[in-house]
């Protein structure tokens, strides 16, 4: 009955899934991070950029934005992000589309952290003469990493369903996989059926663990 | 919020901002030159690639405008089909009896774990194999399938969650004057949820206009992403000005329903004639993650 399915590389699509996942999540939270500090800073002109991004991006497909970065990014204007064959292109471009897109969550996620930090905390670190720099840095965003361990998950989770519109642009991960073995064998059910286990298994477990992690962490209040 | 990181500024603080104001421009500005000037080099900035949308109506009558109404299409539908179907789940989810409480708990998170292009792709052979719906039908089937399987469940979570966000002593209440459970559900319960539900569905059709371009780019829906692509075939290459035309629709489109939802949360909060009890645009992002603790903490999150 899973016979066909040594004809198929499915660990290697979901390795390239967990690969998709794992790398725009490191850089969605550089990113992000940087966001959310600009939106909550002091310069006017940064906090405009930083509201901008969030709301042009947050409401854009993420497919329109991975379609954009392979065909105007590397078809058209050629910037293939130091990849030569098409495979390293595509999964780049897909890398980084996601990155632009889930750093948006991951500002709002960490900017609903931030406001949970009392007023008091932060005042108390003014009159002790620090500056903007260090009552973000060393009061309140290592709070606000603690308390928004629940929805940075949540975002987390999001992006390892997002992974899949990487088949879009041909990146071969599960989605692409799963097309392809539905458009040669006759074994729907029991296609569908692996690939959703599949999901399911990355997204249970770690939607679990970082609950888990949510509260061990949480600064109790 | 961003004022409690910072006092209101002295003369020092005034010119560091002035020089990071100013790097920052100047490192954005590069960015911007950078950009328009790759464009230029490829040729894009050409004015007949960008000449169609502001001279004539042809791409907007005949690629434009159809793709959006499929775009549109394909979202009422599923809202529409979805919205009952997860009033059902949500309600099923709070049963009394675990006979129906667990399964309906299983069917929600296992369609909120699996990414909805899955669920795409599963529903386009499926009917190809088990049904007579014409092969030009099917993408438009198949896009509805797959966001009514997922959004239903993320629906249910919003009903679940709208019911548990009422003060407990509306169904202590309806219970006290002698109503049955499903009548304090159908005559107290439900029609209060629904009130504080309304931002929260708002928000959730952002991402069902969103997802609906899943099916433009892998199942050949010929929706608003899809007539982009078409189009610059037909204007000569414009990859660039009509993938930014389309994209400029898509953000007006879910920006007018973000700021639609935030003003309707807003009202309902401020309103003295309900509960109080009012689920927000965040509450949205939580549950469309679909992870299992997620759900319980929504429920008193939204309460103003």
């Amino acid at each position: 009955m899973f016979d066909f399915l040594e004809d198929y590389d499915l660990l290697g699509a979901f390795w390239t899934t967990v690969q998709l996942a794992v790398l725009s999540a490191v850089g969605s939270l550089v990113w992000g991070t940087l966001l959310a500090a600009m939106r909550v800073g002091p310069v006017p002109l940064m906090r405009g950029f930083g509201t901008a991004y969030v709301n042009i991006v947050r409401n854009i497909p993420l497919t329109v934005i991975i379609l954009f970065t392979s065909l105007g990014l590397s078809q058209t204007l050629g910037i293939n992000l130091g990849a030569d064959d098409f495979e390293t292109i595509n999964f780049r471009l897909a890398v980084l589309g996601l990155i632009l897109y889930t750093s948006a969550f991951v500002c709002e996620a960490l900017r609903s952290g931030i406001n949970t930090v009392p007023v008091g905390q932060a005042e108390a670190a003014r009159a002790l003469g620090l500056s903007f720099n260090q009552v973000l840095g060393q009061v309140v965003l290592p709070q606000a990493f603690r308390s928004s361990v629940g929805p940075l998950a949540n975002v987390l989770i999001a992006l390892i369903k997002n992974t899949t519109v990487a088949a879009a642009i041909g990146v071969a991960e599960a989605a692409l996989l799963m097309k392809e073995m539905i458009e040669n064998e006759a074994q729907l059910l029991l296609i569908s059926a692996v690939i959703a286990v599949g999901f399911v298994i990355l997204t249970l477990p770690t939607g679990l663990f970082f609950g888990w992690v949510g509260k061990k962490v949480a600064v109790k209040r | 919020m961003s004022s409690i990181l910072y006092d209101a500024q002295g003369p020092r603080a005034k010119r560091r901002n002035i020089v990071f104001t100013v790097v920052f421009l100047a490192a954005f500005a590069a960015l911007l030159w950078w950009v328009l000037s790759t464009l230029n080099d490829k040729g894009q900035l050409e004015w007949f690639l960008w000449k169609p949308f502001f001279t004539s109506g042809e791409p907007w009558s005949t690629y434009i405008w159809p793709g959006l109404q499929n775009t549109l299409k394909a979202a009422a539908l599923s809202v529409i089909i979805a919205l009952p179907l997860g009033a059902l789940f949500g309600i099923a989810r709070l049963s009394d009896h675990a006979w129906i409480r667990v399964p309906a708990g299983i069917v929600v998170e296992f369609f909120r774990a699996i990414p909805v292009l899955v669920l795409m792709i599963f529903g386009l052979a499926l009917f190809a194999e088990y049904t007579s719906v014409s092969s030009d039908d099917r993408p438009l089937y198949a896009v509805v399938t797959g966001l009514v399987l997922y959004n239903a469940s993320v629906l249910a979570e919003i009903v679940r969650a709208g019911i548990l966000s009422l003060p407990k002593g509306q169904a202590e209440g309806a219970m006290a004057i002698g109503l049955r459970k499903n009548q304090a559900m159908r005559l107290v319960l439900l029609p209060q949820a629904v009130t504080a539900m309304l931002p929260a569905i708002v928000s959730q059709l952002v991402v069902i206009v969103k997802d609906t371009a899943l099916g433009g780019a892998v199942l050949t829906f010929p929706e608003l992403l899809a007539a982009a692509n078409t189009m610059s075939g037909y204007y000569g290459a414009n990859v660039i000005a009509s993938l930014t035309v389309v994209s400029v629709l898509f953000i007006a489109l879910n920006f007018a329903l973000t700021s639609f939802a935030s003003w309707l949360e807003a009202r309902l909060r401020r309103s003295k004639r309900s509960t109080g009890a009012v689920l927000g645009a965040d509450d949205v992002d939580d549950l469309n993650a679909g992870e299992v603790g997620g759900a319980q903490k929504t429920g008193t999150g939204g309460t103003a």
